[in-house]
């Protein structure tokens, strides 16, 4: 390593990329598929009918179905429906012996008859949004092991901006069809153009964990007592205890509109009532994340349940607070309207394709050199069926977690850990195909069928529901016919890769080209 | 095909300690240069830390790049080594005022 400092970051750039790209590849796009998290979850349980936005409603609803099945509950969250997630959704903890946690129960209510709606079990898209940060791993690993692919990810960007030099005259520089070349340039362009995203996207992911991943200066500061630090930070925490004796709890409603009135019209996102069957009940009114950038986690009015007085109302964040709230805020996107969510969507899509580009480059780049020889180095067979699997295979994997929903019978037992099961085992099986057949067959192989498993997907939705794209689109419904149609592209998409992969000239034919044009004088 | 251009021991000696001190290295750094702003940043201690937290990430970068950018192996170490204890000592001075 005795070169410069551009061909030392080129070379860090380069291990560093290809070492965590694979994981990288799918965090990226699971990530990038949460950003419509709400909207595949309602595609995958199509039983929860979207009503008109009532608020009023919805919260009698939910306080007669808690107050019927949960009257002695520790604590009941109550999510009110909003224009993205169409399900009224209310959850509560069992009490049992202090200091140990009680059971959580969650049900999907029906505003209009408040009672729970017969869904299939289904994680829909809170398996993404769960799978791009936590892995499938047991906590804390995932966490850990996907913000130290964030602190890689970071480095590569910041070596790969240094190794770029010419950053704005090569941005306007592609040269289709050219191979290698052509592959680079795009490289190049999806990580420069969408460059402001990737970088917010990097450092946030790094700020959400930072609790975890840095807790050297809370041990510090608050000389190990780090609970304190925390109480500090989110006082919502602090409720007051129950004092046993029974008390009715108001009606919610007017606590929901006095909260809305502190906040100057600001939303609901959920309500939390501790203890409410208490005279000590309390009432945490949380503000809606959707409404400000800046992300606030202790933005909150309570107010005693029995009497319905005011017990406080958080204060402003401080600046530092305000700056960690808005990485958070910006990170998870909660504020975007549809045009922005799409504009996500794209930045998350070309973040994506940045690290799958990477990953071929690194390996054409090796391939060429063992383009005479018939059998590749072992290293090298490795790379490419980690690029095969993890690229196009992910992509099978996503479409087989959407048909086992629709295919899976609603009543069959553990259905929603059976959806997530299919997704592993095809997967596993694409990891499999990799390595038993050639390199470039695997990928038309893989990307076909991926093609095929999208480009079917609204034929299946017609097969199994009642809500097919005709009735979807007549309806106005369009996050049920934005899905189809979203599908249908990918399998557009993924079909014109699988036709330009069939059809690229392969390295070996290219060497063989060349050298045959090298030799040609000398053979005159 | 193996030993025609595979690098010298030596070389991936020097790789392992580079990748070493970015990583174990670059973290201690970071940690203490986030103690240091937690214990002497003039806000509120809240703040301070989660300052401190927050930029702690651009110190481990700086680590990293600085690691695998200077010239020698034992160069990334020292200039890795040498900011944490200043830091350390930095956070010791703080920690002991703080207590006094």
């Amino acid at each position: 390593m005795k070169e410069g400092f551009r061909q030392a970051m080129a070379w860090l750039h380069t291990w560093a990329g290809l070492i965590f790209g694979w994981l990288l590849f799918a965090i990226f796009l699971t990530g990038t598929l949460s950003y419509f998290k709400d909207e595949i979850t309602h595609w995958m349980q199509p039983e929860v009918q979207a009503h008109p936005l009532d608020d009023a409603r919805s919260l009698a609803a939910a306080q007669a179905y808690l107050q019927q099945q949960a009257p002695t509950a520790a604590r009941w969250f109550i999510s009110l429906p909003d224009s993205r997630e169409p399900g009224l959704s209310v959850m509560w903890q069992d009490r049992i012996d202090p200091g140990k946690r009680g059971n959580f129960v969650e049900k999907i209510i029906d505003p209009a008859t408040s009672q729970p709606v017969q869904a299939r079990e289904s994680m829909g898209g809170d398996f993404f949004y769960r799978f791009h940060f936590q892995l499938q791993m047991p906590y804390p690993w995932g966490r850990w092991l996907s913000t130290i692919a964030a602190m890689v990810m970071c480095v590569a960007l910041i070596t790969g901006i240094i190794t770029h030099k010419k950053i704005f005259k090569d941005f306007f520089t592609f040269r289709p069809r050219k191979g290698q070349r052509s592959w680079l340039d795009g490289h190049n362009a999806v990580g420069v153009l969408v460059l402001p995203f990737h970088l917010m996207i990097t450092y946030s992911s790094l700020v959400i964990f930072m609790n975890m991943v840095m807790p050297a200066p809370i041990t510090a500061a608050y000389g190990g007592d780090n609970r304190a630090f925390f109480n500090e930070v989110f006082p919502t925490t602090n409720n007051p205890p129950a004092l046993g004796q029974p008390g009715a709890l108001l009606p919610l409603l007017p606590l929901y509109e006095q909260a809305r009135e502190q906040w100057g019209g600001g939303h609901v996102g959920r309500l939390v009532v501790n203890n409410p069957g208490d005279v000590n009940a309390s009432v945490n009114v949380v503000r809606a994340g959707s409404d400000r950038v800046v992300h606030d986690f202790g933005s909150t009015v309570s107010f005693n349940g029995h009497t319905g007085e005011l017990l406080r109302v958080s204060a402003e964040q401080s600046l530092p607070a305000a700056i960690g709230g808005s990485f958070y805020g910006l990170h998870m996107g909660h504020f975007a309207g549809p045009v922005l969510r799409w504009l996500y969507f794209i930045c998350g899509l070309a973040g994506t394709a940045m690290i799958g580009t990477g990953l071929v480059i690194w390996l054409g780049k090796r391939q060429l050199k063992h383009a005479k020889t018939s059998v590749m180095p072992f290293e090298l067979r490795l790379v490419e069926v980690l690029n095969i699997a993890s690229m196009a295979g992910l992509m099978i994997a996503v479409a087989a977690f959407f048909w086992a929903n629709r295919l899976l019978p609603v009543s069959f037992a553990e259905r929603s850990s059976w959806e997530v099961e299919s997704f592993f085992i095809a997967w596993g099986l694409s990891l499999l195909h990799a390595m038993l057949r050639r390199g470039r067959q695997a990928w038309v192989e893989q990307l076909s069928a991926g093609a095929l498993l999208f480009v079917t997907i609204p034929l299946l939705n017609a097969l199994t529901t009642s809500q097919h794209l005709g009735v979807s689109l007549a309806k106005g419904d369009w996050t049920m016919a934005g899905f189809d149609l979203t599908c249908c592209a990918s399998g557009l998409f993924l079909t014109w890769a699988a036709w330009k992969m069939q059809h690229r000239v392969a390295p070996q034919a290219r060497a063989a080209r060349a050298q045959g044009l090298a030799l040609k004088p000398e053979a005159r | 095909m193996k030993s025609k251009t595979s690098p010298p021991v030596a070389y991936r000696l020097a790789v392992t300690s580079r990748v070493l001190a970015a990583v174990v290295g670059g973290y201690l750094m970071a940690s203490l240069a986030a103690v240091c702003l937690a214990l002497w940043l003039p806000t509120s201690r809240a703040d301070a830390v989660i300052t401190g937290m927050m930029s702690s990430f651009v110190f481990y970068l700086l680590a990293v790049i600085w690691c695998f950018a200077c010239r020698t192996a034992w160069r990334a170490w020292c200039g890795v080594m040498l900011p944490s204890a200043v830091f350390a000592t930095l956070a010791g001075v703080g920690f002991w005022m703080a207590r006094t």
